[in-house]
C-alpha cells in the first residue's frame, strides 16, 4: 500500500474513533459535575455568595437550567454544540467560543515553540551525551536533566525570573507585552516569550534528553552501526543517519503520549509568567465550576491528545512505512 | 523527518501572523497597576464595582476619603424621604462615545440589575428598590418597597448607556468587555488574561486626569506580582503584608497600609450545647490573643477587632472595645462561675458535656487557616477543646448551624449593610445569612428601625446600641480587621486612603487615581 493511502486510512480510523470517545468523555463529565459537591451558583457569585439570598441563588439556578434533569441538560448542550453554539461562559460573562478563541493561540504559540525547542535541544544534547558517554559533557547534561526532572516547573520559572529579570534585567518577567503598551507587537511578544518558552522546554525536556541518550547508546552498539563504521563512513553520518534514526522511532510515539504533560506544564508556566493562555483559563473554569467553559475545554483537551497521538503515529508511518499502527494494515 | 520540521515551522509562522500586531509608540505618562485578579466583567449591571472605584464609570454619587457621599452624576445628594428618592442629573455629561447621559440610562441601569433574567450577582443589594423611573431627561425617581436609609449608599453603582445594551442578553453582551461609561478613563483594549489599557477622558466633567494612560495588568500570583514590582514593570500593586515587607524603606517606593472594615471572626452556632452557652463565647473572646494574630499572622497589617463595625468609620461605637492581649484569668473566672470545671484531661466539663466544638475554615484560605489554628491554641489554654476542620465552602454551608466557622465580612459604608442579614432573626439559617441562628428581639427592632430612619443622629444611637448588644451576647468572636497593603512607585499627591470594604472590587487606594498629581 502507498504511504498516502496508509496515512488516509490512519486518519479515517482515528476520526471514526474520536466521535464516540468525545461522547463518552463529555457524558462522563456531565455526570461528574452533577455528582460533585460544588455548587456552580455559589462559585459564580464568589464573595457575593455571602450576601446573596437563597431565593436569588435559586433564580439563577433556574435561569441556567440546572434544575432540569441531567439527561435533558446534556442533550441540550449537545444539540447546541452541533449548531456551533458552545454557550456562555459564566465566569467571564462572554460566549465560550470567544473566550477560548482569544487565548488558544497564545497557548499554542508557547507550547509549540517549546516543543520545537525541546526537540532540537533534546536531540542534540542527548546525542552528544551518548556519543561522549562518560565525559564531563555527558555528566553535566545527564546531571542537569535529572535535576530538572525533580524540580517543579513553577520553581524553575521563579528562579529564571529572578536571574534574568530581577538581577540581570535582560528579559521581562511576565505578561504578553510590555505592561505599558496598548498594542500587541511581534517584537514584544517574541521578547516576552523567551523565558516562558525556555522554562517550559527546559522543564519538559529532561526525559527526552535521557531517552535519546539511552537509545543512541544502544544503537551505537548495534551491528549495523558497527558495520557502518567499519565501512569507513564519517562519524557524523553514522551518528545522525544510522544510530539516531533508529533511535527515533519509539521516541515519536513517546512524544505523542507526553502531550498532556506539556499541557499541565503550560498551566504552571502561564501562571508564573502571567501569560494569557487557555491553560490558565481551564484552571479558572474548573475553580469557578464554569460548566459551559469547562465542557468546551475538556472537549478541546481530548481532541488535542487524540491529535497528538495521531500526528505521532503519522510521523511514525512516514519515518518507517513498514510500521503497523491502528488503522494501517 | 524534514517534512515534520517544515510543518512545525509553518504552524508557528501562521500563529504569529494570526496575532495581528500593530506597532504603537511607547508612552511616558503611563501608569501600570498590577492587580491580583482579572475582572469577570466590566459591566456594572453584572457586578463590576457597584460601590464605586471603577475608573470607567460614574455613579449618581461618589465617596470622599471620609466615606461621606458627594454628588457625581447627580447634581446634589438628595434627601431621603419615605419611599421615594429623586435625583437631578448633572447637565452636559456625555458617555465616552459622545452620546449624552440622560435619566433613561440611569433607570435602565438599575432596572437591569433588578431584572432576574440578567443573573446579576449584586441584585440582592438592591432588593429594597421597587423600580426606577425617568419622568424627564434630567430627573430620576427611585421607588422603594419600604423606607431604606442606605439607599443613597447604593447610588454609587456605575451608570451604563441604555442605547448599547437594551434588548441584548447581558450574559454575552460585547459591552461586558468593551464598556462605554462616563468615567475619568475611557476603555482602549483588553488583552484577556494579560491587561486592560485605559486612556484619560480629556472631557471628563470632573477635570481631565493627569495620568494619561492607565494599564491594569493582571498578575494573580503574589510572588510574581512582587517580582514584577521589583523589576520595575509595575508602578503600583496590592500585595499580602509579608510580600510587601521587602519594599519598606526602599527609595522611590511607598508602602501604604490602608485600614479596612474587612474583619475575620469566629461565628458561633447559637443553638448548640457548648457554643450556645454565653459563658463559653465570652471566655473565648477574652482568651484570644489578638495582638499576636496581628503581629505574626498579619505581619503587622491589621488591628484587633471587637465588633462588626470598623473603627475609623462614622458608625463605630468606641465603647465596644477590648484588650488586644488576652485576659485568661477573667476568662477562667467566667467559665468557673458558669459551672465549667476542669475534667481529667484538662478539658472543662459541665453536666457531663465536655467544652468541645468544631471550628471550620475554608481550606484554601491560608489566612483563615492560621487564624483558626491560633484560636484553637488560645482556647486550649483555658480548657476549651477546639477541633479544626478545613473544608470547601460547599461542604461548610450545610454545617454552619452546627459548627463554628471563621468568617469574613465587613462594609464601611452603612451599618445596615450585611449586619441586617447577619443578625436579624428572620434570616436565621438562610444560606450565609445569620448562619448561627442568632436571635434577639431587641436587635431585630434596632435593625428594622435603623434602616427605616433617615435621621443620622438617631441612626447613630440605634447602631451604637446594636453594637453593644452584639458585644454583650458575643455571637461572634471578632478577631482582626485587615489592612490592605499597596506599594506605589514615585511621588504623588492626591492619594487618599479611606477605610476599605471586604470586597476588593472597589478600586481601593486607586479609586481616585484620576485625581493623583505628580509631586514636583
Amino acid at each position: 500500500m502507498s504511504l498516502s493511502g496508509a496515512l488516509a486510512r490512519l486518519v479515517a480510523w482515528r476520526l471514526a474513533f474520536v466521535v464516540p470517545l468525545l461522547l463518552v468523555v463529555t457524558a462522563a463529565m456531565f455526570g461528574l459535575a452533577k455528582a460533585s459537591p460544588f455548587d456552580p451558583v455559589r462559585q459564580y457569585l464568589g464573595e457575593r455568595a455571602l450576601v446573596t439570598s437563597p431565593e436569588i441563588r435559586e433564580q439563577i439556578r433556574a435561569n441556567w437550567g440546572l434544575d432540569r434533569p441531567l439527561a435533558e441538560q446534556y442533550l441540550t448542550w449537545l444539540g447546541n454544540l452541533l449548531t456551533g453554539d458552545l454557550g456562555e461562559s459564566r465566569s467571564f460573562h462572554r460566549p465560550v467560543a470567544e473566550v477560548i478563541g482569544e487565548r488558544l493561540g497564545w497557548t499554542m504559540l508557547v507550547t509549540g515553540a517549546a516543543i520545537v525547542l525541546m526537540l532540537a535541544a533534546g536531540l542534540v544534547l542527548g546525542t552528544i551525551a551518548a556519543y561522549r558517554q562518560g565525559s564531563w559533557a555527558d555528566r553535566l547534561i545527564t546531571g542537569v536533566a535529572y535535576a530538572s526532572e525533580a524540580a517543579p516547573v513553577f520553581w524553575i520559572g521563579l528562579i529564571a525570573i529572578w536571574i534574568f529579570s530581577v538581577t540581570l534585567g535582560w528579559l521581562p518577567a511576565g505578561g504578553l507585552t510590555d505592561a505599558g503598551s496598548a498594542t500587541v507587537t511581534v517584537g514584544e511578544v517574541a521578547r516576552h516569550m523567551i523565558l516562558p518558552v525556555a522554562v517550559l522546554a527546559f522543564s519538559q525536556s529532561s526525559w527526552l534528553v535521557l531517552f535519546v541518550r539511552e537509545s543512541v547508546i544502544g544503537a551505537l552498539r548495534e551491528d549495523f552501526v558497527i558495520g557502518a563504521r567499519a565501512r569507513g563512513l564519517r562519524e557524523r553520518t553514522v551518528l545522525a543517519g544510522h544510530a539516531l534514526r533508529s533511535a527515533l522511532l519509539p521516541f515519536l510515539t513517546l512524544l505523542g503520549a507526553r502531550i498532556p504533560e506539556l499541557v499541565t506544564g503550560a498551566i504552571l508556566v502561564e501562571s508564573v509568567f502571567s501569560w494569557p493562555g487557555v491553560a490558565g483559563t481551564a484552571v479558572r473554569a474548573a475553580l469557578a465550576v464554569d460548566f459551559p467553559l469547562l465542557a468546551a475545554l475538556t472537549l478541546l483537551a481530548t481532541v488535542a491528545v487524540v491529535l497528538g497521538n495521531l500526528v505521532a503515529d503519522a510521523a511514525y508511518v512516514i519515518a518507517d512505512p513498514r510500521t503497523r499502527v491502528l488503522g494501517v494494515s | 523527518m524534514k517534512r515534520v520540521w517544515a510543518l512545525a515551522v509553518a504552524v508557528l509562522g501562521l500563529l504569529a501572523a494570526c496575532s495581528a500586531p500593530v506597532d504603537a509608540p511607547a508612552e511616558d505618562d503611563t501608569f501600570v497597576i498590577g492587580l491580583s485578579s482579572e475582572f469577570d466583567t466590566l459591566n456594572p449591571v453584572l457586578g463590576h464595582a457597584p460601590d464605586g472605584g471603577s475608573p470607567l464609570f460614574d455613579g449618581l454619587v461618589s465617596r470622599a476619603a471620609d466615606l461621606s457621599l458627594r454628588p457625581a452624576l447627580a447634581r446634589e445628594v438628595p434627601e431621603v424621604d419615605g419611599t421615594t428618592v429623586t435625583f437631578r442629573l448633572r447637565e452636559g455629561v456625555t458617555f465616552h462615545d459622545g452620546t449624552p447621559l440622560t435619566s433613561e440610562d440611569v433607570a435602565f441601569t438599575y432596572n437591569a440589575v433588578l431584572d432576574p433574567a440578567n443573573n446579576s450577582t449584586i441584585r440582592g443589594d438592591y432588593a429594597a428598590i421597587e423600580k426606577v423611573e425617568a419622568p424627564d431627561p434630567q430627573t430620576v425617581v427611585f421607588h422603594l418597597k419600604h423606607p431604606y436609609a442606605p439607599i443613597l449608599q447604593r447610588a454609587t453603582l456605575g451608570i451604563v448607556p441604555k442605547r448599547l445594551l437594551e434588548g441584548q442578553r447581558l450574559d454575552a453582551a460585547a459591552f461586558n468587555t468593551r464598556p462605554v461609561g462616563t468615567g475619568p478613563y475611557r476603555f482602549v483594549s483588553w488583552t484577556p488574561g494579560d491587561k486592560i489599557v485605559l486612556e484619560a477622558n480629556e472631557s471628563y466633567w470632573g477635570g481631565a486626569p493627569e495620568i494619561k494612560r492607565l494599564v491594569l495588568a493582571f498578575v494573580p500570583d503574589d510572588n510574581a506580582r512582587a517580582t514584577r514590582m521589583a523589576a520595575g514593570e509595575l508602578d503600583a500593586t496590592v500585595l499580602p503584608p509579608k510580600a510587601a515587607a521587602r519594599f519598606e524603606n526602599q527609595s522611590g517606593l511607598h508602602v501604604h497600609k490602608v485600614p479596612s472594615a474587612d474583619y475575620r471572626g469566629v461565628m458561633f452556632p447559637m443553638k448548640q450545647p457548648v457554643t450556645g452557652d454565653a459563658a463559653i463565647r465570652k471566655a473565648l473572646n477574652l482568651a484570644i490573643d489578638r495582638a499576636a494574630m496581628v503581629n505574626t499572622i498579619l505581619a503587622g497589617a491589621g488591628e484587633p477587632a471587637f465588633g462588626p463595625i470598623a473603627p475609623g468609620t462614622p458608625w463605630h461605637n468606641p465603647a465596644v472595645t477590648g484588650s488586644a492581649s488576652p485576659d485568661r484569668e477573667q476568662a477562667v473566672r467566667i467559665l468557673e462561675e458558669a459551672g465549667w470545671k476542669p475534667g481529667p484531661d484538662g478539658i472543662r466539663v459541665k453536666d457531663g458535656t465536655p467544652a468541645r466544638f468544631t471550628l471550620m475554615y475554608p481550606a484554601g484560605d491560608s489566612l483563615r487557616k492560621e487564624l483558626a489554628l491560633a484560636v484553637a491554641s488560645d482556647a486550649r489554654r483555658i480548657g476549651i477543646d477546639v477541633r479544626l476542620a478545613g473544608l470547601d465552602w460547599d461542604a461548610i454551608e450545610p454545617r454552619m448551624a452546627k459548627d463554628a466557622l471563621i468568617m469574613g465580612y465587613g462594609s464601611p459604608y452603612d451599618p445596615d449593610y450585611v449586619n441586617y442579614e447577619l443578625f436579624h432573626s428572620s434570616y436565621a439559617g438562610q444560606g450565609f445569612f445569620n448562619p448561627g441562628h442568632f436571635s434577639d428581639p431587641r436587635v431585630d427592632e434596632l435593625l428594622e428601625h435603623g434602616r427605616a430612619t433617615a435621621d443620622e443622629k438617631e441612626r447613630k444611637h440605634v447602631y451604637d446600641e446594636f453594637q453593644q448588644r452584639v458585644h454583650d451576647q458575643a455571637p461572634w468572636a471578632y478577631l482582626v480587621y485587615l489592612k490592605h497593603v499597596y506599594v506605589i512607585r514615585g511621588e504623588w499627591t492626591g492619594i487618599e486612603p479611606a477605610v476599605e470594604a471586604h470586597e476588593h472590587a472597589t478600586g481601593g487606594l486607586f479609586r481616585n487615581i484620576h485625581q493623583w498629581k505628580r509631586a514636583a
